[in-house]
């Protein structure tokens, strides 16, 4: 259903690409055949295609190389039993892979980059490439942490590239080449032992080290490394459609990898950053399965890759993505069900974020249950009993994701669930993380259906955990308070509003409101007027209660008068205070609301922040929806900071543009005069931008300077009353709040670099609590 | 995460099966009353960031549909589709987003999924004019609510050909 286009002469060519890729990428799916026939027809088929399209192969065998890494036995096969056939093409291939890893590195696509480095470590059990040159290459690789000056990040990528290849080639590297081999694991453990690991506290999913330690993933993979060399390298569960062509392959000749000198630590390299690898399960989860190997095991590394790249492949497509997971080759040898729930999890919970939208785990979890009616929910749901029995050790941006998607899998699923197996949270006091968890989930599952739906799928026992029902508090609606100031004007902007009045009879209206701070009286314009404020406001968004696009239109329609009301600060975050006066009971609409008023600018960013952390919200700040505001409010800021500068690097494009092309038509009639008329406004237009550029960048770094300065002052308050009475500082309102502060560090880590050398001269300076310096500490730890 | 796009291209781009986006595709629905050619309709779909959202129970609120889809990014304007006559919520509505890569994900995650019980589905729309939010049937409602002939508590019972 397209629009027809005219036949390209180019389009036989790229037919041909088109198919030879198509060939490549599905070897082995949808076939009677094995996957060793599947190869061999294929190899003889690309053999005969050398000739014409070898440039073709070679592009389309490196890419595969690069982002099929979960194929990656089947393809390095396929090249073997090619180089089999025409050694020239194997020694091409080889170096076309050596440019495309150089060329990775060069532009800080690292993990793309660690695919193409095991990938080649493969080739030699292929018989492509010697021994020999493949330790000369994990040699310099691991050569890279005895540079000086150089981020820790750096050398942990080298290390992890070398390492996470052992799996693969460590049996026949270590029989070729032994003593080097010794001597880069001794290298290895000595780097391991040295290198600092501050950053690990902020990364973990869990505080706690039982059942399972929360490993630092260099330190994990270096156990799993040693225990399959004292396995003597025996690993039996990679995939090797190598093993099938031995005969074959060991009768080629094989290539040396050219010597490769990691590139240089430039300003530009951006570096992965570290993980801490999520484990939740272990053997005694399934005792009825087959064994779930060992968190040590090179097994479960293998395994966990592989599904990780699996989804990695096919997040667009959901349901592609659930088949290929549950399709993972070794399926009666390995508990998969419970590998694939974790692997997701770990996902999920990622810190600082997870890869992916999390809603599309919700989505990818659904499927799987479509697939496996009869044994993967059951898995699920174990795993939903587990996170819940660890909450109390669980850091908060991970159960706030818990919550989402707890909630949003419950509403796929009429909300069935067996809330009576926690009635152990009901004797707990309401601020501990199980009563909370449970708390914050309900108020969700409502948002997604309605108040008493929730009050029935609940038993009555829960009531002290049900969300309020989400009404509107008009405190003028009342006859019993026609005593409170104000009562009389709100009954007549009532009358006025729901006669259509306009903005001018609003504010004539308003005159009539006294101010109670009558003092502070500047006699200048408008002054800040409190009760004014709440007058109005109130009336306004009792009236305008119905649904958010009743209230969004009341917001638009008298703009005018909230832009005057609150246009001190004072005013701003007078409005959000009877904004949640008014909505308290119903969080999601204050969330909205907040969120318009921002892109109409009746309020600012820096006013939420303030208004987050004023005394006023004291009561709801250990709640979910406060954070979402905030970071709610961040994001806005950062998309309007990256917006503006996109117009600005556009209008300098226009403009390089246009001289462009005044300096080629020098010479020609220019009949368009224009040009040189529109060279003064565009670079009027350029500097206009620049500075809105500049002044969005300073409200931002603002709005950042603000929510870590009240942070500051609030964890310190507490820390200073804990010290002084006595008491533990680790109450449950300590652990959310300081979680909160790292949230806000790893959720917007990469615009507060920018102004590290602020925090650390301005606000995270030695003089602090060591236990909020520490958030700050574990922060520079990320990227050092 | 990936390096930039132009990088991507000089190490020889990406492969065709990894391109597979099918649920952000467009579908074969195009609005009858559309104003324009079939060319214009298909350019303002493929860039829209506007989803219609079909299947919904006539008691679904604004408010869920706000909290649902804004799991796939920051919402723009939800409106609610009305029967023409009384002019009460029939069973669609309109989702716009800022940005059109959040109403992808919506198309990805959230279409064929469940709102209020029902597995609802959604769609790529040329975006809202005044008066498309109302039902096209000749009742006043969607016209799939005109003849059905099954019984749907959440749409009004029987269709309305059968009443």
């Amino acid at each position: 259903a397209g629009q027809p286009h005219k036949r390209r002469r180019t389009s036989e060519p790229s037919e041909i690409e088109e198919r030879l890729e198509s060939l490549i990428c599905r070897v082995g799916e949808k076939s009677n055949s094995s996957l060793e026939s599947n190869l061999e027809g294929l190899a003889g088929v690309l053999e005969a295609d050398l000739p014409n399209y070898k440039s073709k192969i070679l592009r389309i065998l490196c890419t595969v190389a690069r982002l099929l890494p979960e194929k990656l036995t089947v393809y390095t096969t396929l090249v073997g039993l090619l180089n089999a056939r025409n050694y020239n093409f194997g020694g091409e291939f080889v170096e076309a892979m050596i440019r495309q890893l150089k060329e990775c590195l060069k532009v800080n696509m690292y993990n793309e980059a660690v695919h193409l480095v095991r990938f080649l470590s493969d080739l030699v059990n292929c018989h492509v490439i010697a021994a020999p040159s493949m330790v000369a290459m994990f040699e310099n690789f691991v050569s890279v942490t005895q540079e000086e000056d150089v981020p820790q990040v750096r050398c942990d990528w080298y290390m992890f590239a070398f390492l996470s290849s052992l799996p693969w080639v460590g049996k026949e590297l270590y029989e070729k080449k032994d003593a080097e081999m010794d001597r880069l694991l001794s290298q290895t453990e000595s780097y391991l032992k040295r290198r600092q690991k501050i950053h690990v506290p902020m990364l973990q999913v869990w505080t706690a080290d039982k059942p399972h330690p929360q490993e630092e993933y260099l330190d994990c993979l270096w156990s799993q490394i040693q225990k399959l060399k004292k396995d003597r390298w025996q690993e039996r569960h990679i995939l090797r459609p190598y093993l099938a062509f031995d005969s074959v392959l060991c009768e080629a000749l094989q290539h040396n990898l050219p010597p490769f000198t990691p590139p240089p630590h430039t300003e530009d390299s951006v570096y992965p950053m570290p993980r801490v690898i999520f484990r939740m399960f272990d053997y005694t989860d399934d005792p009825e399965g087959p064994v779930m190997p060992g968190s040590h095991s090179v097994e479960r590394f293998v395994i966990e890759e592989n599904l990780h790249c699996i989804i990695k492949s096919h997040w667009k497509e959901r349901k592609t993505c659930a088949a290929q997971l549950l399709s993972y080759p070794g399926n009666n040898k390995i508990p998969l069900n419970y590998h694939i729930v974790e692997v997701i999890f770990a996902e999920l919970f990622q810190l600082p974020s997870p890869p992916h939208i999390e809603v599309m785990y919700t989505t990818l979890l659904i499927e799987l249950c479509k697939l496996q009616p009869g044994s993967l929910p059951q898995v699920l749901a174990q795993a939903t009993e587990m996170l819940y029995m660890r909450l109390d050790t669980m850091n908060t941006t991970c159960v706030d994701r818990f919550i989402n998607w707890f909630s949003h899998h419950l509403s796929n699923f009429q909300f069935r669930w067996s809330w009576e197996d926690w009635s152990d949270c009901l004797t707990q006091d309401l601020e501990k993380p199980k009563p909370k968890f449970v708390r914050e989930v309900l108020e969700k599952c409502m948002r997604l259906s309605y108040h008493q739906r929730i009050i029935d799928i609940v038993p009555a026992s829960f009531s002290v955990l049900s969300p309020a029902n989400p009404v509107c508090i008009y405190k003028y609606g009342d006859e019993s308070n026609r005593s409170l100031p104000g009562y009389t004007v709100a009954l007549c902007l009532t009358i006025a509003i729901k006669n259509k009045a306009s903005n001018d009879e609003i504010f004539s209206i308003l005159k009539d409101v006294p101010n109670p701070n009558q003092d502070d009286d500047d006699g200048e314009g408008f002054t800040f007027n409190p009760l004014k404020i709440e007058v109005f406001v109130q009336t306004l968004l009792h009236l305008a209660a119905k649904s958010f696009s009743h209230s969004f239109s009341a917001l638009a329609k008298f703009h005018e008068v909230f832009k005057t009301l609150a246009e001190s600060d004072e005013g701003k975050l007078h409005v959000l205070r009877v904004v949640y006066e008014v909505w308290k009971n119903h969080p999601q609409m204050i969330a909205v609301l907040v969120d318009k008023m921002i892109r109409t600018q009746i309020v600012d960013c820096a006013a939420v922040a303030n208004w987050i952390f004023s005394s006023e919200l004291a009561h709801d700040f250990t709640r979910f929806y406060i954070w979402e505001i905030l970071h709610s409010t961040i994001r806005k800021m950062n998309k309007h900071v990256l917006k503006i500068h996109k117009e600005l690097e556009e209008t300098k494009a226009r403009l390089a543009r246009q001289h462009k092309r005044r300096d080629s038509d020098d010479d020609d009639d220019d009949d368009d005069r224009s040009t040189d008329r529109e060279d003064g406004p565009l670079e009027e237009q350029i500097e206009r931008l620049q500075e809105k550029v500049e002044s969005a960048q300073s409200e931002q770094k603002n709005l950042f300077l603000v929510i870590f300065q009240r942070f500051i002052m609030l964890l310190t308050e507490h820390l200073v009353r804990c010290e002084t009475g006595g008491i533990d500082v680790f109450t449950p309102w300590y652990k959310s709040c300081i979680e909160r502060l790292q949230q806000i560090f790893l959720q917007h880590h990469q615009i507060i670099q920018q102004y590290m050398v602020t925090l650390e001269n301005l606000l995270f300076t030695a003089e602090l609590d060591h236990h909020i310096l520490a958030v700050f500490q574990q922060f520079c730890a990320l990227q050092a | 995460a990936a390096g930039p796009g132009s990088a991507a291209m000089s190490l020889g781009g990406t492969l065709s099966i990894l391109r597979s986006d099918s649920y952000a595709e467009l579908s074969q629905y195009r609005d009858q009353h559309f104003r324009g050619t079939r060319y214009d309709q298909e350019r303002l779909l493929r860039k829209s960031c506007t989803l219609y959202v079909g299947n919904l129970s006539f008691y679904t609120t604004e408010e869920q549909i706000h909290e649902l889809f804004g799991k796939s990014g920051d919402i723009k304007k939800v409106i609610m589709g009305l029967d023409k006559v009384k002019k009460t919520a029939c069973g669609f509505c309109f989702v716009e987003y800022y940005a059109r890569g959040d109403a992808e994900n919506a198309m990805r995650y959230i279409n064929g999924t469940r709102l209020d019980d029902r597995i609802i589905r959604t769609d790529w729309d040329a975006g809202f004019k005044e008066g498309r939010q109302y039902g096209r049937g000749r009742s006043g409602g969607q016209v799939r609510d005109e003849y059905r002939q099954d019984y749907d508590a959440g749409r009004g019972g029987y269709g309305k050909t059968v009443q």
